[in-house]
């Protein structure tokens, strides 16, 4: 067994344990989970020559400060985020979408994300982490995933059971772009509105709500007026849904949403801008623009793009 | 047998089945839910069945809600011979500790508490769909005169285990989480055990679930 090993010295807000997510149990009430962003995602294993789906840590607002003990190894840390790295004679200030090599006793503190939600802190190895469904990742309120499905807590130790042995020092330019308008398609209970209420919905701002986490976004602003039913026979839900409830504030659908739903369906983010919705923080000013099907997949197929290609050039 | 077959955003096909919440639909739904897991489509990711609706989830990357669609339309469904459902007997003690709305329930639905219970155990439910939580099962259906609108406030913790009734179905919360069913009783049986990853379900969609009561002392005893 190697010694090599985190430490962690605060936890920061909500720090978990995250990979691509499971998929195969929306019908017994499991969501997908897994990392939020998933570009950013991918981008940090890719900068330290991991498997693209290895574990990573992923953190909102504060993150953790953490002590590593062990073999000389390489992190990255993705998103907006602001972080030093402490080690023995000097402390740097960090730099996201870059590698750094660190041994034994040093520190990296990340201070916290700039305006944005989420960002990942990967390892150049394998964290030794008990999978649930072939995945890591962590649904606190279910508590499934690694960790007993709880969040990391100050004073854990996480072992690490491979360092990679590849350890050259990798960078990549990219910039977190911000997005005007939050592309939908059409909800399956679109006609349930009123035609104010769906002018609303396309036309006016709303403001993210202090009330978001990994389950849900629940937005503030103008009230959405349903002139159908304000309840729908419960039913299935997916990522991106966005729901009306009776008091006419919309709230989207995250990652660990509920599988099951009884509220009006108004729109459904295309998949295009979902990592890039997560990353509003509260207070943001949200704004939707309607798309077809055919936009969004197309819309959707270039993001890929980009992605792969951003990926291959690291 | 669909009504209709929409898209739901860019990632999921919409099968809507029609409105009313019965056995016989959402046997159909069941059906379609359990022929397409069998079959194991690239790209298809997630299903969730419900009353009246089956959503199929699946990789943009892999296929297309054209691709999906044209499947599901094409499809040979299963004969309802091969599709195993069980019958199973939930213990569940409905002694004051646990029967929390019961007052409530005797207020709302004009009747005692000896009639409630009669009412309520020794019957056969049928599973429609199990989640919003994981494995809760939503079982269905009561007795006309036995059902009862959420409480007004949710519970912001309902006790893991809790057998409550809502309108014409009840359920069994499968750990502790908010909620605002009316709370009959609490069943010690493990509903869902996330440690068994191949079946972490006790009931399914399909299943038939009969609550049979057991006193305080067999509860307790339940599981030494």
């Amino acid at each position: 067994m190697s010694n090599n090993h985190i430490n962690i010295i605060r936890s920061g807000i909500n720090t978990t344990f995250q990979d691509k997510g499971r998929d195969h149990l929306y019908h017994i009430g499991i969501p997908f989970s897994g990392a939020m962003d998933n570009r950013n995602f991918l981008i940090a294993n890719k900068l330290v020559n991991n498997n693209l789906d290895s574990a990573v840590i992923e953190f909102a607002y504060q993150g953790p400060h953490i002590k590593y003990s062990g073999e000389k190894i390489n992190i990255a840390i993705t998103g907006d985020v602001i972080f030093s790295i402490k080690k023995k004679d000097a402390e740097i200030e960090g730099n996201c979408y870059k590698s750094y090599q660190i041994e034994n006793g040093d520190e990296i503190n990340i201070i916290s994300t700039n305006k944005s939600v989420y960002g990942y802190l990967a390892l150049g190895g394998e964290f030794d982490l008990k999978l649930q469904w072939n995945s890591c990742s962590i649904n606190t309120k279910a508590n499934i995933g690694s960790n007993d499905g709880k969040k990391l807590e100050t004073g854990q130790k996480i072992n690490l059971i491979k360092i990679n042995a590849n350890r050259d020092i990798k960078k990549t330019n990219y910039i977190n772009s911000k997005i005007e308008n939050i592309r939908v398609i059409k909800g399956t209970n679109f006609e349930y509105f009123s035609e104010e209420g769906k002018k609303i919905f396309y036309h006016k701002e709303f403001t993210v709500s202090k009330l978001s986490d990994r389950m849900g976004m629940r937005l503030e602003g103008p009230k959405i007026d349903n002139i159908v039913n304000t309840n729908i026979k419960s039913e299935g839900l997916i990522k991106g849904v966005i729901q009306v409830p009776p008091d006419g504030n919309p709230i989207i659908m995250l990652s660990d949403h509920g599988t099951i739903g009884g509220y009006p369906k108004i729109g459904v983010v295309a998949s295009v801008d979902y990592d890039r919705l997560v990353q509003m923080s509260p207070g943001s000013k949200i704004k939707f623009k309607e798309i077809n099907l055919s936009e969004a997949e197309t819309l959707f197929k270039l993001y890929e793009m980009e992605t792969q290609n951003l990926l291959s050039q690291i | 047998m669909i009504k209709n077959i929409s898209n739901l955003g860019d990632a999921a096909v919409y099968c809507d089945f029609g409105n009313e919440v019965n056995k016989t639909i959402n046997s159909k739904v069941i059906k379609y839910f359990k022929t397409i897991k069998k079959n194991n489509i690239e790209g298809i990711n997630n299903l969730t069945p419900s009353y009246n609706k089956l959503i199929i989830s699946f990789d943009l990357n892999k296929t297309s809600f054209k691709e999906v669609k044209n499947y599901i339309e094409n499809i040979d469904l299963e004969d309802s011979q091969n599709i195993n459902s069980k019958k199973l007997e939930i213990p569940v003690c409905c002694d004051e500790n646990f029967s929390m709305d019961i007052k409530r329930l005797e207020e709302i639905l004009k009747l005692s508490r000896e009639k409630i219970l009669e009412k309520f155990l020794n019957k056969e439910y049928f599973c429609y769909m199990t989640g919003f939580i994981a494995g809760m099962p939503f079982l269905g259906d009561l007795d006309e005169n036995m059902q009862a609108q959420r409480l007004e406030t949710p519970r912001v913790k309902v006790p893991k285990g809790s057998v409550a009734i809502t309108e014409q179905f009840a359920n069994i919360y499968t750990f502790e989480s908010p909620g605002g069913w009316n709370i009959l009783g609490n069943t010690p049986l493990e509903v869902f055990d996330s440690s068994k990853e191949d079946k972490p379900n006790l009931i399914n969609p399909g299943d038939t679930v009969i609550f049979k009561e057991i006193t305080l002392d067999q509860y307790k005893n339940f599981n030494e």
